[in-house]
């Protein structure tokens, strides 16, 4: 098979294996079992697609393209670049935590969930390789179906509600996109993303930026967040922070960035000005949070402030942290999550008050907490520390205050996260943390390590995700000429 | 002596098939015993349909080039295939739910009446659905009437076929009321045409009003106001809506399928010809009339289904809004608009159709109306009418994965390529407001549990298999996932049907 096909079969394999588990009457294990699989599959097509990949030749490489529709233009156009690769590497490999966490807490209803699941991988690939503006948008709006199943059904007790907000703010950002796709496809002649020219619209320009900034979300668009990441299961919250949302700033840069150079640097200081607000402000609610998840969730939002900071900051160092920032969060938000779901499981509860003092005892499970929020708050060595110095270095080049500003973001950022680790660890024992609580176990162990450990290897080597994002050292001009 | 015309038989053939068939179903009645009645009468009408698909297929492949047949009374066009064939299929799939589910649960004091009226009815159904065959080659306002009073006829009547239920009694009044008055404006808007023009076939009217200079004239744009007024009625568009919800409400659940889906087909398909034909000089007004429709039907029928907890009625709005996206293709008045039309009806007939077969199922298992309290846990218990329903409402409300999704995407097209953008940003919100009541039945369906609400099973063990059902639910399935993938195969078939109307 060759690399090409590679992309198509990420894409189908874990829709065809959904609805192959959703046709079969399998038992929970052999579903459980079968999702594992598909998803560990997916990971070694991705491992497999990676080396093969070119790092340093421009354009687009492992597409394919056939009709859709012929008489407006669209067709199924998939292909990856250097950063979708490694944000499609980032989604395979949450998935396949995601899932193996599913399938070790045992969701009930396992053939509706695991079919959803997997139906989510292949919908959020899909984003991340789509080369055409409304397959993009079938995409971008098939990941929703999935997650608002998963929220409503095995969320928590304000499920409903959270799903609804999610949907109504999602949906009003992506018709909005819809919109601006057809006004874009038509009067340009193509729906390619390749093919089309880029637009001055400004227009259309906010028209794709309202989605974006919906999904990621940056301040004021989070109305949804706090909701769906608190009633979400915790693994689903894990993709929808870690992945779900980078195909928001992913959006950015691949079609609001590329397409609209003169709108971009027109809105460039009001974008700007809303990830530094959002770096900010999703710090200190952060940090304001009473519970374990809501941390983490407004700790994604700054995140997501920070990495517009560095898209939007339109230089070399702003794209490369950009990039190397979504996929280091990802995996550290993912890993979060997971946590934070361990730790529910075993106290029935995130809320600071009733936590505390569980590193006694629990040896595995402290490591990994204090490991991976010590990643998060960008410890020099981290992976996040890279990503984050080289945007912040990238939003000096734009102009210093931005550098100011983005940098009291990391200072809050360890002001959260110790916070954090301490509330959980750390202090008096709580009154729902029981002796018998157990540490982390072995299937656990297999899924959350795995995470962390790519956290630790891209802590060493940044450089593989950050000069291999953009063939040639300067993705300031692969923006401007190599996506089209 | 009046001459005979000359009757070009293949070009009416489907007609007469499915009018065979239910010459055939109505004898049935009388001839055959009253325990072989249904599956005798059923298989008539789905031998009828089968047969009418293949009539108009062959139809469609055969008719290249669209003419006028029979005193130029009747286009043998494959605009007219076309919609013969969603209509026989539609007709075909209606005959299976039928074969369980008329008469209705609970309509009956006496279970040994059961199949008194059965073969009545797939009389009617066929009947109703040869009519609208005709509706949609009509090439002139008599047969135009004449068809479309064929067809309303037996559907007044099929609204009222559960005579014990005041409902369905309802329903088939106020239909029969509403609907004559609808029928009342077409005919009497298409008296004032032919006053104004002295022709009544629609290719003459056009003629006529280049020849003589009467664009604007007074008598044909009143004339065209009252027949747009009489489409507007059958195609349950806003401000003619009215009837609708209670009719989709009152009337049997498979009657309300079959008119969701067929009549919408049958009058749109009509519509698009009328207009481009007999009025393209008014194009300016009718485009505009029509825009206003449109979104009048997205405001009423969204705003409407907001508030609706009866499922049935939900729907029923949801159809008039529906109406209203179909009618922004109509309203361009250029062929992507017909043909991205065309297109998503076919997405939408299916999901119509098919979203009130499962309700069908539903109801039969609760014995009482479908409300968003009594779905609770249907998804869970019936997975695949479940999953059916969740595509079907998701489809119409335009997400990936169904046709709807294709079909919303060609009528904005068609709305941006005319200029009316603002058209686009008016159907976008609409979709966004429609989000919130098709979520809801999703979240009825699988989000409560059926314990938790404590709805009460009819009687006791499972429910009964409901193998015909089932397949014509899966058949609207396959049509309604189908046409997300296979845009192009059907959008061909659609632009060469398109081909016949003169652009």
């Amino acid at each position: 098979m060759n690399a090409s096909d590679l992309t198509t079969v990420l894409i189908c394999l874990p829709l065809g294996a959904a609805l192959l588990i959703w046709l079969l009457p399998l038992s929970r294990f052999a579903t459980g079992s079968l999702a594992v699989l598909v998803s560990l599959v997916e990971v070694a097509l991705w491992i497999e697609q990676a080396v093969r990949f070119d790092y340093g030749a421009r354009g687009l490489q492992n597409a394919q393209q056939t009709a859709w529709i012929k008489d407006l233009h669209v067709s199924y156009h998939v292909g990856e670049y250097g950063f979708s690769l490694f944000l499609v590497g980032l989604t395979v490999v949450a998935m396949a935590a995601a899932v193996g966490y599913g399938f070790w807490v045992g969701r009930d209803r396992p053939r509706a969930y695991f079919g959803l699941m997997l139906f989510l991988t292949g919908a959020t690939v899909g984003v991340f390789v789509a080369q055409d503006l409304l397959l993009f948008y079938a995409f971008f709006e098939a990941m929703l179906i999935p997650l608002y199943v998963l929220i409503g059904v095995w969320g928590g007790p304000g499920r409903i509600g959270a799903t609804l907000k999610l949907l109504l703010y999602t949906m009003s950002g992506s018709l909005v996109m819809l919109a601006a796709i057809v006004v874009f496809g038509l009067k340009y002649g193509t729906f390619d993303l390749i093919a089309s020219p880029t637009s001055p619209s400004r227009w259309l320009f906010l028209g794709f930026m309202l989605a974006f900034l919906i999904k990621a979300p940056l301040f004021p668009f989070h109305g949804w967040l706090p909701d769906s990441y608190r009633e979400a299961p915790a693994e689903v919250t894990a993709v929808l922070s870690g992945v779900i949302a980078k195909a928001g700033t992913y959006g950015m840069l691949r079609i609001a960035i590329t397409k609209f150079p003169e709108p971009t640097s027109f809105y460039r200081t009001a974008i700007m000005a809303l990830g530094a607000a959002s770096l900010v402000y999703g710090s200190m609610l952060a940090f304001r949070q009473p519970g374990f998840r809501g941390v983490v969730a407004y700790s994604s939002m700054a995140a997501s402030g920070l990495i517009a900071l560095g898209l939007f900051s339109g230089t070399n160092l702003g794209y490369d942290g950009a990039v190397l920032q979504m996929v280091a969060h990802g995996l550290v938000s993912a890993a979060l999550f997971l946590l934070a779901g361990a730790v529910e499981r075993r106290t029935t509860t995130g809320e600071f008050a009733y936590l505390g003092g569980m590193a006694r005892g629990r040896p595995a499970l402290a490591t990994l907490l204090m490991v991976t929020g010590v990643i998060a708050l960008a410890v020099p060595g981290s992976a996040s520390f890279a990503g984050e110095f080289l945007i912040l270095a990238g939003s000096y080049q734009r102009a210093w205050w931005w550098a100011v500003i983005g940098a009291s973001g990391v200072v809050l950022a360890a002001m959260y996260m110790l916070r954090l680790i301490s509330a959980v660890l750390h202090e008096a024992r709580g009154s729902l943390v029981r002796d018998e609580a157990m540490d982390l176990r072995p299937g656990e162990l297999s899924l959350i390590v795995p995470l962390v450990g790519v956290l630790l290897a891209l802590s060493f080597w940044p450089a593989g995700i950050s000069s291999h994002s953009f063939a040639g050292d300067n993705p300031t001009k692969a923006v401007r000429e190599q996506f089209r | 002596m009046i001459p005979t015309p000359h009757v070009d038989w293949f070009a009416i053939s489907t007609i007469l098939v499915l009018l065979g068939a239910s010459f055939v179903a109505l004898l049935s009645a009388v001839l055959v015993p009253r325990s072989w009645r249904r599956p005798f009468a059923s298989s008539v009408a789905a031998l009828g349909f089968a047969g009418g698909i293949v009539t108009s297929i062959w139809l469609y492949v055969d008719s290249p080039d669209g003419q006028r047949v029979i005193a130029s009374s009747f286009y043998r066009d494959r605009w007219t295939a076309l919609a013969q064939i969603a209509l026989c299929a539609v007709g075909l799939v209606a005959t299976l739910v039928s074969v369980e589910h008329i008469p209705g649960p609970g309509s009956l004091s006496d279970p040994a009446r059961r199949d008194d009226h059965i073969a009545e009815f797939f009389a009617l159904l066929l009947a109703a659905t040869s009519g609208m065959a005709f509706l949609v080659g009509a090439a002139n306002l008599m047969t135009l009437f004449l068809s479309l009073e064929w067809f309303s006829i037996s559907l007044y009547i099929m609204c009222a076929i559960d005579y014990d239920l005041e409902g369905s009694l309802e329903a088939g009044l106020k239909y029969l009321i509403i609907g004559s008055f609808g029928s009342a404006s077409l005919l009497f808007g298409s008296a004032l045409v032919y006053g104004a023009t002295n022709r009544i076939d629609y290719a003459g009217i056009a003629q006529q009003v280049d020849k003589l200079g009467l664009s604007h004239d007074v008598l044909l744009v009143l004339g065209l106001a009252m027949i747009i007024a009489g489409l507007g009625f059958k195609a349950s568009a806003a401000p003619f809506h009215m009837w609708t919800p209670d009719v989709y409400e009152g009337a049997p659940t498979p009657v309300t399928a079959f008119m969701a889906s067929a009549t919408k087909i049958a009058a749109l398909f009509l519509a698009v010809r009328v207009l481009n034909t007999a009025f393209p000089q008014e194009r300016y007004l009718w485009t505009w009339a029509f825009a206003g429709i449109a979104v009048a039907s997205l405001a009423i029928g969204n705003l409407a289904a907001l508030t609706q907890r009866n499922v049935k009625r939900m729907l029923a709005y949801s159809s008039v809004a529906q109406a209203g996206f179909l009618l922004i293709g109509l309203s361009t008045g250029t062929p992507l608009g017909a043909r991205g039309m065309a297109f998503y009806l076919l997405a939408y007939s299916a999901a119509a159709f098919g979203s009130f077969a499962v309700l069908a199922a539903r109801e039969r298992e609760l014995g009482e109306p479908v409300t968003l309290d009594n779905l609770a846990g249907f998804g869970w218990e019936r997975p695949f009418l479940g999953l059916a329903m969740w595509l079907f409402v998701f489809s119409f409300a335009g997400l990936p994965v169904g046709g709807g999704f294709v079909g919303k995407f060609y009528v904005f097209s068609a709305a941006y390529e005319h200029g009316w953008t603002w058209l686009v940003i008016v159907g976008v919100a609409a979709t966004l407001v429609s989000l919130y009541y098709y979520l809801a039945i999703v979240r009825a369906m699988y989000m409560r549990q059926s314990q938790e609400l404590r709805v009460a099973p009819v009687s006791g063990g499972s429910p009964p298999p409901e193998r015909l059902l089932n397949a014509a639910v899966g058949a609207a399935l396959v049509v309604s996932v189908g046409t997300l993938f296979a845009v192009e195969p059907l959008i061909t078939l659609a632009r060469h049907a398109a081909a016949a109307l003169p652009f």
